[in-house]
């Protein structure tokens, strides 16, 4: 039931890309994802193809959890495909009245699903190897520039942490009031949409009057213990950079300005 | 009119590399009125071994039968079992979501498909019967202090007329006047209706006071069945798997390791008073 | 300083003639009436010392608490904590530090998602470096026994262990004084003697001051001394031999008795020659044995 839903889910391993500074994955995973957009080229592609499986190697993540984030897009990426199949202007290839199927519609339909999938697999690269933490961490050091202009980036950093610390435990608690309304006679199976969100009322209620219990006392207990926001706060584990994390950023520049090379150098042949 | 356990086991998670064998070849008969304890540690299996008594979790394997009837066959109405046997689950007041009290304890017998009359009836009775103040009948839960809003809570299971009624921890964060009037009303209820009842507790005091039959389990295993003073008898055993005998019956064991006269098999205060009163007038 | 400072530094808390007033409002907000939750307290907690504080849910105990740690403040009298008035606001940080509060429900007060963190968390907000953190970090969990769990996720622990991963949060501050309001309501009885070990062993070790809120009579028994609260007012104050001597005052504050106490209170009512206040099982064996000596009842 509700069980099986996973946030933020993180494989545990010893890689090197484990270990980079999460600003680095972050920064990495952006620059991956601008790849993907500056051009539309086989050779292009080729590289990032490349530049992905050597990640994802390197990362010692098994494949098949790559694989698994990319169930939840089938259905973006046969529509897109299918979009840009009869809907690009071209050669056609058949025509079936007004829809016609041409070359240019092919290329850019393969192109259009391997984007998408690269950019689901280089996001979940990121959460698989990033432990929720530190990529809140990554967030609140990488973003902190922002507070210059009054965004509250340690507070939003801090309430995304305590989500992902009492989703669990709300997932827990969803279950045990389920459990306790049916032990009640309630049907949660049956009826037409109308009578079935009707029936979600005795879950609800008492689920956002827990929430809001336990947000109070979570926040009386953070008061307790001297919390008063981001200011004069230190970091058990401050986010500094090392030589791999420089290591890093050098390659990841490497492959961005090859990418761009490529583009400049083909620009006209294909696109 | 019992339920029957027979050779129940339940298996979590099968396949997912996680599995933990919760329940391990229980067999039981619970009669109806009878008035269990049920104890162990925590993670000892009790909380499933009582939610497959009201079908919300399915056995693995083995079989349970309901007034005779197996439930787990492709016609048996899993409503009429949950109908019949009442599961109060732990801090029961977590699952009030009506704006008041009354209106709450409706939920049950109207999800019952009684007549609107009949559910009204039903509800003033199960509010009574746990004894809440009439004044408090149509108050938010909010306004209502803890042990009050558990004893409604309570009143909403009791509302659907259930011949079993399955409490988890039922005084668990209470004060001592709070649980000594929530076991009072169950003890009241059991005598007057002949409802049965099964006590999930971890206070062996409060077994000991009330309960005519404990069953102990440990690690998935029914490892005790018996009357209580039986049960305490084997206070090492209890011990070996986290639990205990209530004080007195200590007191009473070191009084025998030294040198008095006492009967070891007291499990309540007065039981020990009374031994020991016994005890010095037999003397002189 | 022209402020009145608590000059006997011996009391690490001093109440004056504390009192605690709150509007109830209805729906609109408009002011019903008021109660008053602690009423004209006053009373002193000698540092390194277990105190107890009993009352039954309602009775005002657990407001008493909160002004200690500074998250109320008193609407007449004074609150000293360590020698500082609890009202002065700048020195707030400095109040909670020194007297760190441990809840009853131990999911709604971890913080973090690894327990290693989740101690770390007090120490970061007052701006320990590091270096120092990680070192206060070891020694408390260490402190608590919970040092081999220092990476798991506070999810996957007991209760009993999640509320020893709270305590932890607090020793890492480095208090004077933890105040723990009701911390074993919640646990199982092997979580309970756990956090009970525990807090004794900060007590004796550490010499932290140690004020327990509970329900538990058994929990009381070994405290230095104990405070029995009731509708707002302190009713009863002395060590745990002289509390449990009034079997029948405890009853009727809807309190309870250890079951030794209970059965020799219910012997001495039925004429046999026993003290009040028995609170162990030797100390009632030998006064059994005394009066089996004297010639039976």
């Amino acid at each position: 039931m509700l069980r099986d839903i996973t946030i933020g889910q993180y494989y545990q391993a010893k890689s090197p890309i484990h270990a980079l500074d999460p600003r680095v994955k972050l920064v990495g995973t952006m620059v991956f994802l601008i790849s993907l957009f500056i051009g539309r080229n086989v050779i292009m592609y080729a590289v990032a193809t490349a530049f992905l499986a050597a990640v994802i190697k390197v990362s010692k993540v098994p494949f098949k959890f790559m694989v698994r984030g990319l169930k939840s897009i089938v259905f973006i990426a046969v529509f897109s495909a299918v979009f840009n199949l009869f809907l690009t202007e071209g050669t056609p290839i058949v025509q079936f009245g007004i829809f016609k199927l041409t070359w240019e519609g092919i290329e850019m339909a393969a192109f259009m699903v391997i984007r998408l999938i690269y950019l689901i697999i280089g996001s979940s690269l990121m959460t698989l190897t990033t432990t929720p933490n530190d990529l809140t961490d990554g967030l609140e050091k990488g973003l902190g520039f922002l507070n210059k202009i009054k965004v509250p980036v340690h507070e939003i950093a801090m309430m995304m942490s305590i989500a992902l610390r009492f989703i669990p435990i709300l997932i827990e608690e969803t279950d045990k009031i389920m459990k306790a309304q049916i032990a009640r006679g309630a049907d949660f199976e049956h009826g037409n949409i109308i009578q079935r969100a009707k029936a979600m009322i005795p879950i609800l209620v008492p689920l956002f009057v827990s929430a809001f219990r336990r947000a109070n006392e979570l926040a009386t207990a953070m008061e307790a213990r001297c919390y008063h926001g981001g200011e004069g706060r230190t970091k058990m584990r401050p986010l500094r950079y090392k030589a791999k994390d420089v290591k890093a950023y050098l390659i990841l520049a490497a492959y961005l300005v090859l990418m761009i090379a490529i583009k400049m150098l083909r620009n006209g042949a294909l696109v | 009119m019992s339920i029957i356990l027979d050779k129940v086991n339940y298996v979590y998670e099968i396949g997912s590399g996680f599995e933990k064998h919760a329940l391990k070849d229980v067999s039981c008969v619970i009669e109806k009125g009878e008035f269990i304890g049920l104890i162990g540690h925590t993670g000892s299996g009790k909380s499933t071994l009582i939610q497959h008594l009201n079908g919300i979790i399915k056995a693995t394997s083995g079989n349970i039968f309901f007034d005779g009837e197996y439930i787990y066959d492709k016609d048996y109405d899993m409503r009429k079992l949950r109908n019949k046997v009442g599961l109060v689950f732990q801090y029961p007041e977590h699952q009030l979501f009506e704006t008041d009290i009354f209106k709450d304890v409706c939920f049950g017998p109207r999800n019952q498909g009684l007549p609107e009359k009949e559910v009204q009836l039903r509800a003033f009775q199960a509010l009574r019967l746990v004894g809440l103040e009439e004044n408090l009948y149509y108050q938010s839960p909010f306004d209502l202090s803890g042990g009050q809003k558990r004893r409604a809570a309570i009143a909403g299971v009791l509302a659907m007329k259930p011949d079993y009624l399955i409490l988890d921890e039922p005084t668990a964060g209470l004060d001592p006047k709070g649980r000594d009037e929530i076991l009072g009303h169950i003890r009241k209820l059991h005598d007057e209706t002949g409802i049965a009842v099964i006590l999930v507790s971890h206070s062996m005091e409060d077994v000991a006071r009330y309960v005519d039959r404990i069953m102990v389990m440990n690690d998935g295993e029914l490892i005790f069945d018996d009357k209580p003073r039986n049960v305490f008898a084997h206070y090492r055993e209890l011990e070996s798997v986290g639990l205990a005998a209530p004080d007195v019956t200590y007191i009473m064991n070191d009084l025998k390791r030294a040198g008095f006269a006492v009967d070891t098999d007291a499990i309540t205060v007065e039981e020990a008073r009374d031994n020991i009163l016994k005890m010095l007038n037999g003397k002189g | 300083m022209l402020r009145k400072e608590n000059d006997n530094l011996e009391d690490i808390i001093k109440a004056e003639n504390l009192t605690f007033e709150y509007y109830r409002r209805d729906e609109e907000g408009n002011v019903e009436g008021i109660t008053t939750a602690v009423d004209n307290i006053s009373l002193t907690v000698k540092k390194g010392d277990f105190v107890a504080v009993l009352g039954h849910n309602g009775s005002g105990k657990s407001t008493f608490a909160k002004h200690i740690n500074a998250l109320l403040y008193p609407t007449e009298g004074t609150l000293f904590v360590n020698g500082i008035d609890t009202t002065e606001e700048e020195r707030l940080l400095e109040i909670r530090q020194s007297a760190g509060m441990v809840f009853q429900n131990p999911d709604n007060q971890i913080v973090c998602t690894l327990v290693d963190e989740e101690v770390a968390f007090g120490p970061e907000n007052i701006g320990v470096p590091s270096e120092e953190i990680w070192e206060r970090v070891e020694k408390s969990l260490k402190a608590v026994g919970m040092f081999e769990y220092r990476n798991a996720s506070p999810n996957k622990l007991s209760g009993g262990q999640k509320q020893r991963v709270a305590i932890a949060g607090i020793v890492a501050m480095k208090p004077k004084c933890i105040v723990l309001d009701e911390p074993t309501a919640m646990l199982d009885p092997s979580g309970r003697k756990e956090v009970m070990k525990v807090l004794h062993e900060l007590n004796k070790k550490e010499g932290v001051t140690i004020i327990l809120i509970t329900h538990y009579m058994d929990e009381v028994i070994d405290a230095d001394k104990v405070f029995v609260i009731d509708g707002g007012k302190l009713v009863m104050q002395g060590t745990p031999h002289e509390i449990f001597s009034n079997v029948e005052q405890l009853k009727e504050l809807r309190l309870d008795v250890p079951q030794v106490t209970e059965l020799a209170f219910e012997l001495k009512k039925a004429g046999v020659n026993l003290p009040d206040g028995i609170l162990t099982h030797e100390e009632f064996i030998r006064a059994l044995s005394r009066v089996v000596k004297s010639g039976g009842a």
